[in-house]
């Protein structure tokens, strides 16, 4: 158990919003007349939404009256769930590093160092600046993407102390990476590509929501598959041995044989680029800042759609970040 | 090697679209009627003959369960649907939700149809938000098609309610989550009454994990005898694997039940980190079942059976694999601090034992013990274990036991260790 006490210092009073309470009158019909009372979860945490990420006192007060139930009853579930934040946490994130064993074993505790680090000593303290606390929490399920910690509703997973130090850098920054795997990985396929389901490993239809770039219609070859490695992957080593047929290849960006000098400048400084992404694009013959940031708005797209990165370069601003560092090499 | 076109979820990697249209595209939603129009009696015999057992992690058989519901009862039927997939290691329910969420959407109905039931609420633990929040795409795309909700057009009045919690473990044990489900601590009830008789809301209930809901679909429209040629006898179908730890490639993937662990990590996973010579231990089915060394995993099979002959289980078939640069007794420490955390605080030998069972494993990992107290602590498992409301107690007892087990010598070389550098540091 854990021992979960609220706040010393609370918030004179809580209000829904209009939306929030609209939402809550929905809610109730869920479930069965005088059984309301079931809505005291979801309801206390639209309550945690509203309220920078933290439960205050008055909330359960509230809560309380509205589901007709005795406030003691509404008090015991704020304090026996343990997602209900009781005290302040960061305005920009509140980390939640998973500690269990799966993620463990994969290399958590160096995530919990850089949060010690780069946050606060303490879990559940704020930075200096408010922006940021963390916790270690216990098993979020995402052990086939270990280790990976939780920022309010996303997770980002694969991470590396590097990715992850990134990842803070990027929230601090207001321009927080994509979420899930930050090597680059599709869900929890295995890295280099599926062992299974090959006929279905292609974005073949246009996923709701997420059609806006990139796809176009046409068979993408996912980006996981690129590196290659796996055997026996003939139907898509075909289309990637033939990125022509898929995308247009006309503007491919030029590639080099092999770094010049022997020595490949360390695309990893680029924010969003880990060390897989790096081996692909070295494939491709990139091996330089420069190379990057020479691209046109017609390469970048090819690369985006190889990727099938969906935009990806663009928001993270790979050119910009490229020209910069390449700039840096020759100061 | 299990064939793709003998695969029920084909979008596990979320490659495709999840939506509707995707999911037909798949086969989802095809025939459901003809299923429905059978009645009630002949899907449960048909689950039944597919010998499917519950993949939350008990391994019941799932027909049986569904048996067990009241015919004429005048108050009313609910399936519930566990998604608090909450058991260290597991991933698996995550990837059904999100990815292939019609599968689930039509297994419930055809459940509650077999179950009598109108209702079914789906609980989905708390921190999956973006799955709760793409299941409930799928299930208002259900409704916008009439193929749930009053007056559908499988002619069974049909509502699916999506709930969630707020970060408790023990809510993925069935009548905890129950309670949670009205709006309470998540504490377990005694049993019986079982949830068939008396549930939620006081009527007759069904809960059921996500993979075995998922699942029924597809064994109605290929036939019972399909998924019952699949895997061994009494541990039958298929399964989804969660393959977490030292493998060079960790995934989830679906796979035969019965598959060799060497092949499944093999295949699938890149193989052990630094090749199989260098396995130390795996965790079959999530971190309550105990450990297995390296040296039972030659020949091991993933099934229900192979599993409790090994003094382990299948679990949720979440495989944590561990190799020889673990420190397995803070491995087993850490999962100690786990169930010392999700103690629901109701049984007395689970909330003193949970955290008197982890301080002691931490000064094991240190090795600052007395030898005699590996039996002491053996002894403490052996007085949780049984003794709770609920399993959650018997969870926290067996990994310890499994390592004093296999890791005994281990724990006592790091005691005499210790007592060896206290002695040079004394001279």
């Amino acid at each position: 158990m854990a021992v979960r006490r609220l706040h010393p210092e609370q918030p004179a009073s809580f209000q829904f919003s209009a939306e929030n309470l609209a939402w809550a009158d929905k809610l109730t019909a869920k479930y069965p007349p005088g059984q309301q009372a079931s809505a005291v979860i979801p309801l206390l945490w639209r309550a945690q939404e509203q309220h920078d990420g933290w439960l205050p006192e008055p909330a359960i007060r509230l809560v309380a009256e509205m589901l007709d139930m005795a406030y003691i009853r509404v008090y015991e579930v704020a304090t026996f769930y343990t997602m209900f934040q009781l005290a302040p946490v960061g305005k920009i994130a509140h980390v939640q590093v998973c500690g269990t064993t799966p993620c463990m074993l994969r290399g958590a505790e160096d995530l919990i160092a850089v949060c010690k680090r780069k946050i606060a000593k303490s879990p559940h303290e704020l930075s200096g600046d408010g922006n940021f606390s963390w916790e270690e929490v216990e098993c979020l399920g995402s052990c086939a993407n270990a280790p990976m910690v939780q920022i309010w509703k996303d997770t980002y997973e694969d991470l590396t102390p590097a990715s992850f130090e990134k990842l803070l850098n990027g929230f601090a920054a207001g321009n927080p990476p994509p979420p899930g795997s930050q090597a680059g990985r599709q869900a929890s396929c295995p890295a280099g590509g599926p062992t299974s389901l090959y006929e279905y490993s292609t974005t073949r239809t246009a996923q709701a929501g997420a059609a806006k770039s990139g796809a176009k219609g046409a068979p993408v070859v996912m980006p996981a598959a690129a590196s290659g490695g796996a055997a026996g992957l003939a139907g898509v080593v075909a289309e990637i041995a033939n990125p022509g047929e898929t995308v247009a290849d006309g503007h491919r960006p030029q590639g080099l044989d092999g770094p010049r000098g022997g020595t490949a400048d360390d695309l990893k400084r680029i924010s969003g680029v880990g060390p897989k992404l790096e081996r692909t694009l070295n494939e491709l013959g990139i091996y330089h800042f420069d190379q990057i940031a020479a691209w046109t708005p017609e390469a970048v797209a090819w690369v985006d759609d190889y990727l099938s990165f969906k935009g990806r370069i663009g928001r993270e601003g790979w050119i910009a970040q490229a020209k910069a560092l390449a700039a840096e090499k020759k100061a | 090697m299990l064939a793709d076109e003998n695969r029920i979820f084909k979008n596990l990697y979320g490659f495709q679209d999840w939506g509707l249209q995707g999911a037909r595209a798949r086969g989802a939603w095809d025939q459901t009627k003809t299923f429905i129009d059978k009645g009630h009696d002949w899907i449960i015999d048909q689950v039944k003959a597919s010998g499917l057992r519950g993949r939350g992690g008990a391994g019941f058989p799932t027909g049986l369960k569904w048996s067990f519901m009241p015919k004429n009862d005048s108050r009313p039927s609910y399936l519930v649907i566990n998604a608090d997939e909450s058991e260290p290691g597991s991933c698996k329910d995550r990837e059904i939700c999100r990815h292939d969420p019609h599968l689930l959407i039509e297994g419930a109905l055809i459940a509650s149809f077999a179950m009598r039931a109108h209702t079914c609420y789906v609980y989905f633990r708390g921190e999956y938000i973006r799955e709760r929040e793409r299941f409930q795409a799928a299930v208002d795309q259900a409704y916008e098609a009439k193929l749930i909700g009053k007056d559908n057009v499988h002619g069974w009045d049909f509502d699916l309610y999506v709930h969630h919690g707020a970060g408790a473990y023990i809510c993925g044990e069935e009548t905890a989550l129950l309670e949670s489900l009205e709006g309470k601590k998540g504490q377990p009830r005694l049993k019986p009454p079982f949830p068939a008789g008396c549930g939620l809301y006081g009527a007759p209930t069904t809960v059921n994990n996500v993979e075995s809901i998922a699942v029924v679909p597809d064994i109605l429209r290929r036939g019972a005898t399909w998924f019952s040629s699949l895997g061994k006898p009494n541990n039958t179908g298929t399964k989804l694997f969660q393959i977490s730890g030292h493998v060079e490639k960790p995934c989830v993937v679906e796979e035969e039940m019965g598959i060799p662990l060497r092949e499944l990590l093999d295949k699938h996973a890149g193989g052990v980190r630094g090749g199989w010579d260098n396995l130390k231990a795996v965790i079959p089915g999530g971190s309550s079942v105990p450990c297995i060394p390296a040296r039972a995993c030659d020949d091991l099979t993933m099934d229900f059976d192979a599993l409790s002959a090994q003094k382990s289980g299948l679990g949720t078939a979440a495989v944590i694999v561990m190799d020889k640069s673990t420190d397995i007794i803070k491995a087993i420490a850490r999962i100690s601090y786990f169930y010392k955390h999700e103690s629901c605080g109701q049984c007395t030998p689970c909330r003193e034992g949970t955290g008197w069972m982890w301080r002691v494993m931490e000064r094991l990992v240190k090795g600052e013990a007395d030898k005699s107290e590996i039996d002491m602590l053996w002894d403490v498992t052996k007085q949780v274990e049984g003794h709770t409301i609920c399993a959650l107690g018997d969870a926290a007892a067996w990994p310890i036991q499994g390592l004093i087990r296999h890791y005994r010598h281990e724990i006592e070389a790091r005691i005499d260790a210790r007592e060896a550098a206290a002695r040079t540091a004394a001279e």
